[in-house]
């Protein structure tokens, strides 16, 4: 190549060398949300197999109990003084309480997913040791409907995460870099065009978000078989969309910040509300209601949503309409006034 | 005559508590080289800088070749090349990526192996830029600077740091781009370098010119007197040596004898006729003539004691 290449590639390749050939910034961008799958994903595998632990408190008639409740299938009873059960209920480690006796007593808190199953299996299997017969027989065929695992909601939720972190970190902590050094002083005082250094960190933050994008998937599928419903273009075009709109929060949260701490601080204050709020690992829907329309004013809930509404769903990218404003929004306000109040030196 | 490559008139520059520069003016014939000299923070970098518009003057005016840097930036700053006090350039690069992205924006300029060579980093050209000594680094500076072929040079502290050899390589490349008709601005802390680069010094303390001209007139009027050392058998008395032609001071220190004079030409005649006619035998002598060392330190080594209390 001769030596007077083009600004923009120059400066492109400098982002790319920057990146590249920092392993722990690979780490954070590849590796990073990629461990996160595989610890929810396992954590969460057997969600829908895992037996509920019910407890047996000791009385007239305990053997008998243990038996049928034992004979119940998705039931894993365990006999324990009743003062033990109490406490096992109270830190989670059973689902119910059975006190045995005559009349056998339950012992449920309600509020708790986990007490509300057992609570049917339990009351049902008392009910028939107790002689009750089932009026009609329900036939039951068993499926798994694809996409509607754990792991297929937290997918799209990681990779949202994943791309906020990578655009705002790998941005905003380069530019400041970038300043603390003199670099960016240095950078001016030649007759580089501001729009090139701009448009290289563009362009470097659109490349590596169609990386990491194709990497996150291709591992999602592989280990866990997620599967894209929707168009894999549309699924890509989003996470662009979602990276450029973080890389302008990015650049304005790094536009004055002379030093590391307060770069860094800047860049949780912005992050790590959005990674609570945002639905991340559950849905955001779990907020109360005076609080949705901030959550849904998010840029981390808007890409979020919609990845998932094309992953999960299989929903057309036109459908998106709502998400994709608040990105642009966001991504062009940041950028605005990023480059009014852009500290050079 | 011609145009001056850079004129800078009442230069002030106040930030919020300091006055760093405070009525600088001086201008810079093209071809010929400026050294900016002064103790720690007497507003070198902060002139340098004005002069390379990345910073703002609150008052004066600068002209770089014959232009306001208000006037057209982009197409002034293609004709400068500069060296900043500290740049970190990014460590992951190699010293010839590096290079080759400051060439890319420059409209003409020489070519990166070129510019490698001139500061002799040839052996670094593939290496990365974070594993590179600190003179290596300045000298990799020094070719981001000169790979746009600058008509004007400015090069702030360019050899600190540097060994004599490299130092020695930096001189050499100032007088060839001289040579051709470059201007340069540099500052630094010898004075031997000065005095053997520059065409003309100004020094400045506390913001303020103190004194300017050439090297030998600053010497000539602020360097003070000539030393003579010298030691005879038997010693002529302090009497005689007073009497001698411009003398103004006598001390005797561990059997030497040091005279202060005004000018050797005179003087020294003299003091070999005396220790001739007192039928003495020379056993040594040297004489001490004042340098930029000592005009620094006249002119501004008050200032560096106050600050010290
Ligand atoms: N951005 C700034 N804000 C406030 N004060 C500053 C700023 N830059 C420089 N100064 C002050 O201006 C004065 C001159 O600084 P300058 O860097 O020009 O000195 P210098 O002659 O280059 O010193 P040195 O030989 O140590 O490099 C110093 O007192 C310094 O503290
Ligand atoms: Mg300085």
């Amino acid at each position: 190549m001769p030596d007077n290449s083009h600004p923009l590639w120059q400066l492109f390749l400098m982002r790319l060398r920057a990146l590249w050939r920092e392993p722990s910034a690979l780490f954070w961008i590849f590796a990073f949300p990629l461990l996160m799958a595989v610890a929810l994903g396992l954590a969460f595998r057997n969600q829908s197999l895992s037996r509920l632990t019910v407890a047996v408190a000791e009385g007239p008639g305990q053997e008998r109990l243990l038996s049928a409740l034992a004979a119940t299938p998705g039931l894993q009873p365990e006999t324990l003084p009743l003062e033990a059960a109490r406490r096992a209920l109270a830190t989670g480690k059973v689902a119910v309480v059975v006190v045995a006796g005559d009349t056998p007593r339950l012992l449920v808190d309600p509020g708790v997913p986990e007490g509300r199953t057992a609570r049917l299996l339990v009351l049902d299997t008392l009910q028939r040791l107790a002689g009750r017969k089932d009026a009609i027989s329900v036939p039951e065929e068993h499926v798994t409907v694809p996409g509607g695992r754990y792991i297929d909601f937290l997918i799209p939720g990681l990779l949202g995460f994943g791309l906020m972190s990578s655009s705002v970190w790998g941005l905003g902590w380069g530019l400041v870099q970038m300043r603390t050094g003199k670099l960016l002083k240095r950078l001016v005082a030649t007759p580089m065009r501001k729009s090139d250094l701009l448009a290289s960190f563009i362009f470097s933050r659109l490349s590596l978000a169609v990386l990491e994008t194709g990497f996150f998937l291709a591992f999602a599928r592989f280990l866990f078989d997620v599967r894209v419903a929707g168009s894999l273009l549309s699924f890509v075009l989003v996470a662009a969309t979602g990276a450029l709109s973080f890389g302008g929060v990015g650049l304005l949260v790094a536009s004055r910040a002379q030093n590391n701490e307060t770069a860094g601080g800047l860049m949780n204050l912005v992050t790590l509300p959005m990674t609570v709020l945002s639905g991340v690992f559950f849905s955001a829907s779990h907020f109360p209601g005076w609080m949705q329309p901030l959550v849904k004013a998010l840029p981390l809930t808007a890409v979020i949503d919609a990845l998932r509404a094309i992953s999960v769903d299989g929903a057309s990218l036109w459908a998106q309409g709502g998400p994709l404003l608040v990105l642009a929004l966001w991504g062009a306000g940041a950028f605005a006034v990023a480059l009014r109040i852009f500290r050079w030196n | 005559m011609a145009e001056p490559a850079i004129s800078v008139d009442g230069l002030v520059k106040r930030f919020e508590d300091v006055t760093a520069v405070d009525g600088v003016s001086f201008s810079v014939r093209p071809g010929t080289c400026l050294g900016l000299l002064g103790p720690n923070g007497a507003g070198k970098t902060t002139t340098v800088e004005i002069l390379e518009g990345l910073q703002q003057p609150t008052a004066g005016t600068v002209r770089v070749l014959g232009q306001r840097w208000a006037e057209a930036p982009e197409r002034l700053k293609a004709r400068i090349g500069i060296c900043l006090q500290e740049t970190r350039f990014y460590e992951k690069m190699t010293v010839g990526e590096t290079v080759k992205l400051f060439r890319s924006f420059y409209p003409a300029g020489i070519g990166v192996d070129d510019a490698i060579h001139l500061v002799a980093l040839e052996e670094k050209r593939d290496g990365r830029v974070g594993k590179l000594s600190g003179g290596q680094r300045q000298r990799l500076a020094l070719a981001v600077a000169l790979v746009g072929d600058p008509e004007v040079l400015f090069l702030d502290e360019p050899t600190t740091g540097l060994d004599p050899a490299s130092r020695r390589g930096l001189w050499d490349v100032i007088e060839a781009l001289k040579a051709r008709g470059r201007t340069v601005v540099l500052t630094t802390h010898y004075m031997e370098e000065a005095a053997r680069l520059c065409d003309q010094v100004v020094i400045v303390d506390h913001g303020k010119v103190v004194a300017q001209g050439t090297p030998q007139a600053l010497v000539a009027a602020h360097g003070g007197q000539q030393l003579i050392e010298f030691e005879a058998r038997p010693m002529p008395s302090v009497e005689a040596c007073r009497a001698l032609p411009g003398c103004s001071d006598v001390q005797v220190r561990d059997g030497t004898l040091r005279l202060a004079v005004r000018g050797l030409p005179e003087a020294l005649p003299a003091l070999l006729r005396t220790v001739e006619a007192a039928g003495a035998t020379l056993l040594q002598l040297s004489t001490h003539a004042p340098t930029l060392d000592d005009v620094f330190l006249n002119l501004t080594g008050r200032s560096l004691r106050d600050e010290e209390d």
